[in-house]
């Protein structure tokens, strides 16, 4: 349903996306794995046009999203930093984006809002919440409209245990109903237990894409963050 | 709708959502949703009170002066050529940099880009001119309630309006926020005050040949000049009025002169926006 073509994207003379080919279907949680500045937060903004690629094309469901933008009310992202207007309050801000979106969604999911309990803090302002407290308001608006493809930029990173659970629980949940997930983090064990395909990015250039099984038994390891470690290892030495 | 949804297997639902759903048009323009918001956070910001407070402070200060209100609207006048613009571009500026977080966050909602720039456009627009209503329109109520007053105010509103388009025009092309403010200061210094100095080294360097129309060419290529010839066209004052003011009168006559140059300065307005629009459409974020 979500499918990029040769994307190029340069940023002055580095060469972030070098022609990135990736077909993602419903169903499907794809997890973006690569090193620091390899690309993938740059792939992700060229799916939410955010990016502007140099050259290629990105279609969802058939429909050229470049230069559209109706389609993003089928995508939830949660932002690698969720960086929000200092003076608003959590609970306006829930209603500011829910205005916007106004005619475009079904009813609000409160599943997520509940969990972390946003009612303890709606009243705060942005500028006064911990980095935690932020990955949770960025979660909630990811989920709020039920959309049709997530998009997770290092969902887990500062969050407790407890709410990184409640946040992986979610992503089962809405992956069991047939969502398309796509999720980057460097802590790799928490992708393991959600995710599908592995797609590795390494200096702009797709270099696999493949269901986590496949990978698995590829380099015999039964962990995610183990396969990984080997493919890196075996690419050190060729 | 609820019930058939929801038993509908996701893939069908999320086919069957973008059919009902796109052709039912969204409820109101979206622009106006995400202006309230705007002005929420600059309202927030204690300069634009401030400012409010300066530009008061001034105009009664100077009508307070001189028994005689037009010599105290001329004071003003030369205060407002230099003040509102530097404000409102620099103001702007900062703002639009600022808002980087708010903007980020709305162009990954569906929305248009297009949205997003001129509902931060207005938002200033409205903020900047309260201020100028409140603190020169007020005192010009009180002192002076006449046509010269209005087209001063009108001048002051037009100003404000113009610079803030320079401003996002200049902020979408810089992604550094120095560099940016570095540029809107350099727009405000070469409109305020070098300009006229180059319009002068003109005369004089060609003064041998007819420049009545460069002349009038020259002043509708500054807003801040714009706004200075609707003012003294209304004022009336031929020794103040200047070379291009004289022109525009005598080519125009007063009431088409002035007309003629709002006109000019709606247009200094329109263009810089369109294209910080277009700019920003492409602009990665």
């Amino acid at each position: 349903m979500l499918e990029s073509i040769q994307l190029n994207k340069s940023f002055g003379k580095l060469k972030v996306l070098d022609g990135v080919s990736v077909r993602m279907q419903a169903g499907q949680a794809v997890s973006f794995i690569g090193p620091n500045g390899s690309g993938k937060t740059t792939f992700i903004k060229c799916l939410l046009g955010l990016v502007i690629p140099d050259s290629g094309d990105v279609t969802m469901n058939g429909e050229h999203i470049l230069g559209n933008w109706d389609y993003r009310r089928h995508i939830g992202y949660m932002p690698q930093i969720g960086r929000y207007p200092d003076h608003i309050r959590v609970g306006q801000l829930f209603d500011m984006i829910q205005e916007i979106r106004r005619g475009t969604f079904q009813q609000v999911d409160d599943d997520l809002m509940r969990a972390f309990e946003v009612d303890t803090f709606a009243h705060k302002t942005m500028r006064t919440l911990s980095g935690g407290t932020r990955q949770k308001v960025s979660a909630c608006l990811a989920f709020m409209f039920d959309p049709a493809v997530l998009i997770l930029d290092e969902p887990t990173a500062g969050l407790d245990p407890l709410s990184s659970e409640i946040l992986k629980e979610k992503v089962l949940a809405e992956k069991a109903k047939g969502k398309l997930t796509l999720l980057t983090s460097h802590i790799l064990s928490d992708l393991d237990e959600l995710t599908t395909d592995v797609l590795y990015i390494m200096e702009g250039k797709v270099l696999f894409y493949q269901p986590i099984e496949q990978l698995k038994a590829q380099t015999g390891e039964d962990k995610l963050h183990r396969a990984i470690a080997n493919v890196m290892k075996q690419q050190a030495t060729a | 709708m609820k019930s058939i949804e929801q038993e509908i297997a996701p893939e069908i639902r999320f086919a069957t959502m973008q059919h009902t759903t796109s052709k039912s048009p969204a409820a109101g323009n979206p622009i106006f949703r995400i202006i309230k918001y705007v002005l929420y956070d600059i309202l927030q910001n204690r300069i634009v009170i401030g400012y409010t407070l300066f530009l008061l402070a001034v105009s009664m200060g100077l009508f307070g002066l001189s028994d005689d209100p037009t010599k105290g609207l001329i004071s003003l006048l030369n205060i407002v050529l230099i003040v509102t613009p530097l404000v409102s571009v620099v103001f702007a500026t900062i703002h639009f940099y600022n808002a980087g977080e708010f903007i980020e966050l709305l162009a990954a909602q569906p929305i248009r880009r297009g949205v997003i720039v001129w509902s931060q456009f207005l938002g200033l627009v409205i903020a900047l001119l309260i201020a100028v209503l409140l603190g020169i329109g007020i005192p010009i109520a009180l002192y002076t309630p006449t046509a010269t007053g209005l087209s001063l105010l009108a001048a002051a509103m037009g100003l404000t309006i113009v610079f803030i388009a320079l401003a996002l025009l200049a902020s979408v092309f810089t992604r550094d926020k120095a560099k940016g403010i570095g540029v809107a200061l350099l727009l405000w210094f070469y409109f305020a005050l070098l300009y006229d100095a180059l319009v002068l080294f003109i005369l004089f360097s060609f003064a041998d040949y007819p420049l009545e129309k460069a002349t009038l060419i020259l002043a509708a290529l500054n807003p801040i000049d714009l706004a200075r010839v609707v003012v003294l066209l209304q004022m009336d004052i031929s020794a103040l009025m200047g070379y291009t003011g004289a022109l525009f009168r005598e080519w125009l006559g007063s009431s088409w002169g002035i007309v003629s140059a709002m006109g000019i300065l709606l247009l200094w307005a329109v263009a810089p926006m369109l294209l910080a629009v277009r700019v920003f459409r492409k602009k990665d974020l």
